[in-house]
């Protein structure tokens, strides 16, 4: 049987303008070459950058200080918005791992599925993620002062939900989406070695998927309120319901201790 | 032979990539969507090593065992082949097809056999296979400047120092159809990048590729050296490869069963388990202990009816499986799944230390003869 590998052909690189958007074909472009395009159109003011045809491109994103919109349509790869400041990034399909690696301000919102280490040493801005995330999600999240990250995962996590996390705030909506279905959170070692920020679940876990480091108490109703406007943000991106979400049931997550390994090196 | 010489590996950061395609139904493909797929995770590979191996090339010859050699020179050649006539029937011997390649040096000599085990030395299959076996270890360690990179049937494995889309095009391999294959793009960590190193690691026709780092590689060693396993190719994978082949075709053991023993859960994790499970844990952990995969892995096994993922308990690499029709695909990363194919239904990402198993659909036999009717695609795998 022949298999056609080219679907996405065109022409490669084509950057077009069209009243003050631009259009870029990313098929066959080195990620190199790719962010140096994006890099450019952000410098000149331009409101909308369109990538088409992105196939596992890395970095998409990383290092623009101006509020530039990207729209991309594909699989970006790897690091997705890393050390961003400012951009706001939608997705079409899923991404890969690392997506806000170190990210600083901004935003990116995934219509799909992300992989491993969504949100790691995330330093400030909001990350939607439609459907579920793969490990180490909010790996050493943080937070300082004003700058506080916000994760929101529409689907469910996979182990180590916050594993070292510092700071900031993630919420995980456990909503039906990805593969099967799930009447409570399979993660293991949820904020093992957690020392700061919180993880509001819409679910139950049971004592064993909790890190030694992390404590969980059901969700006041005060607790809700501040994750509030980043669920109906959620639900305004994919058109959930928001007030069924806020009517159920949360788990807050927190840290047992801001210096759980103080003692272990230094007495 | 090449184990001597040394690659420039200039430390830049990074890991190796992994991709597995296959069609359920047995129709075979030829190996241009695999370039185009492993290409595509570039920045995984550092240009030390790139192989493929493809399941279903030689069905002229499904009846044969087909060694796929390197040399270092016509004497090790020559040597070999007279150990080939003490032992086989030799039904074929030719040059692998290759081609100049920009990015590919210094090639070893290149040779594949179609070989019989000679009717007087084996009587079963199952015996067949063995006598295989010690053939491939004799080689591999008695013969300066020989080495088998491939002994299965009606498969073959294609590998050497480069970026594996150029190993591709090296080895001509849009010009063979399969109805699995498996691509694997080295970033060398430990060892160095020499022909023989390049992933799969294959015996019989079982097939491994790999991207982490195996620290427990000295343990399971000297444990399949107690079965007649030599570890000669200077790299971690090659124990996965032999410890596949004792588990599941010497031992019978099951392909989930194999993978409790590769990626053990935590004993924290079988204490919480029901009483039944726990036993069989518990026994695997006691009888197999020593070839507890230690280290971050994701890897795609392979034989002639499977394509099996399975990473680390705590997944310290990435594996993608998805599905489209009658393809099923295990990766490194998701974009090259969607680059190859339009029409992806669905991905999923396994957890850690459970496998994903890739079935075909029919029988073997009616595979070979081909034309025979479509049974049904495999059920959902859960992940």
């Amino acid at each position: 049987m022949k298999i056609d590998v080219d679907h996405h052909a065109g022409l490669p690189g084509v950057f077009m303008r069209v009243d003050g958007r631009v259009k870029i074909n990313a098929r066959h472009l080195h990620y190199r070459e790719l962010n140096n395009m994006i890099k450019g159109a952000a410098s000149e003011g331009v409101e909308e950058i369109v990538v088409e045809n992105v196939f596992g491109q890395r970095y998409i994103g990383s290092g623009i200080r101006r509020p530039v919109r990207i729209v991309i349509h594909g699989v970006p790869g790897n690091d997705l918005g890393a050390f961003m400041d400012g951009p706001r990034i939608t997705v079409d399909r899923n991404a890969q791992d690392g997506v806000g690696n170190t990210m600083n301000s901004g935003l990116i919102v995934v219509h799909g599925r992300a992989g491993d280490i969504v949100a790691m040493g995330m330093r400030g801005g909001r990350i939607f993620i439609r459907d579920g995330v793969g490990y180490r999600a909010a790996i050493h999240m943080k937070e300082y002062r004003k700058l506080r990250p916000v994760l929101v995962i529409g689907g469910d996590t996979q182990d180590f939900l916050g594993e070292y996390m510092a700071g900031g705030l993630v919420i995980v909506l456990g909503l039906k989406g990805g593969k099967g279905k799930r009447s409570r959170f399979r993660a293991r070692h949820i904020g093992t070695g957690m020392h700061g920020g919180l993880i509001f679940l819409r679910g139950e876990i049971e004592e064993h998927q909790l890190g030694k480091e992390a404590v969980a108490v059901p969700a006041t109703q005060e607790d809700k309120e501040l994750i509030r406007p980043f669920v109906e943000e959620y639900a305004g991106y994919f058109a959930a319901d928001a007030a069924s979400i806020m009517g159920s049931d949360f788990l807050k997550i927190y840290a047992r201790s801001h210096r759980p390994f103080g003692g272990l090196y230094a007495y | 032979m090449l184990r001597e010489v040394r690659f420039r590996d200039d430390k830049d950061f990074s890991g190796c990539s992994i991709f597995g395609m296959m069609n359920v139904r047995g129709e075979r493909f030829n190996g241009e969507p695999m370039i185009t797929a492993i290409a595509n995770m570039k920045e995984r590979s550092n240009g030390l090593g790139g192989g493929f191996a493809a399941y279903g090339i030689y069905p002229q010859y499904a009846e044969l065992y087909c060694f796929h050699m390197m040399y270092d020179d016509r004497g090790a050649r020559e040597e070999t082949e007279e150990f080939f006539k003490s032992r086989f029937d030799v039904e074929g011997a030719e040059v692998i097809p290759t081609r100049p390649c920009e990015g590919v040096d210094d090639p070893p000599l290149l040779w594949r056999y179609f070989l019989r085990p000679r009717e007087s030395l084996v009587c079963s299959e199952r015996e067949a296979d063995d006598f295989v076996v010690q053939a491939v270890m004799h080689i591999n360690v008695r013969i300066e400047g020989a080495f088998v990179f491939s002994s299965g049937k009606n498969m073959g494995v294609f590998k050497g120092v480069g970026f594996p889309e150029d190993i591709g095009r090296f080895f001509r391999l849009e010009d063979y159809e399969g109805y699995t294959w498996v691509a694997h793009g080295r970033f060398p960590t430990n060892t160095q990048g020499w022909w023989g190193g390049a992933h799969p690691f294959n015996i019989l026709d079982w097939s491994v590729v790999h991207n982490g780092e195996i620290s427990s590689y000295g343990i399971n060693r000297r444990y399949l050296e107690m079965f007649g396993y030599i570890c000669t190719l200077h790299t971690d994978t090659e124990v996965i490869a032999y410890g596949v082949d004792l588990l599941l075709r010497k031992h019978g053991l099951t392909v989930e069963d194999m993978a409790r023993v590769f990626a053990a859960p935590l004993w924290t994790e079988i204490d919480r388990m029901p009483p039944r499970e726990r036993e069989v844990h518990t026994a695997l952990r006691q009888t197999y202990g020593s070839l507890l995969l230690n280290g971050p892995f994701s890897i795609i096994i392979s034989n002639r009816s499977q394509m099996i993922g399975l990473t680390d308990r705590i997944r310290l690499r990435p594996l993608v499986a998805g599905r489209s029709g009658e393809f099923m695909y295990i990766s490194s990363e998701e974009a090259p799944i969607h680059l190859v194919d339009d029409g992806l239904q669905e991905t999923w990402i396994p957890q850690g230390g459970e496998p994903i198993i890739a079935e075909l659909a029919e029988k073997m036999e009616e595979i070979e003869t081909k034309g025979a009717e479509v049974i049904s695609l495999p059920a959902s795998d859960s992940a």
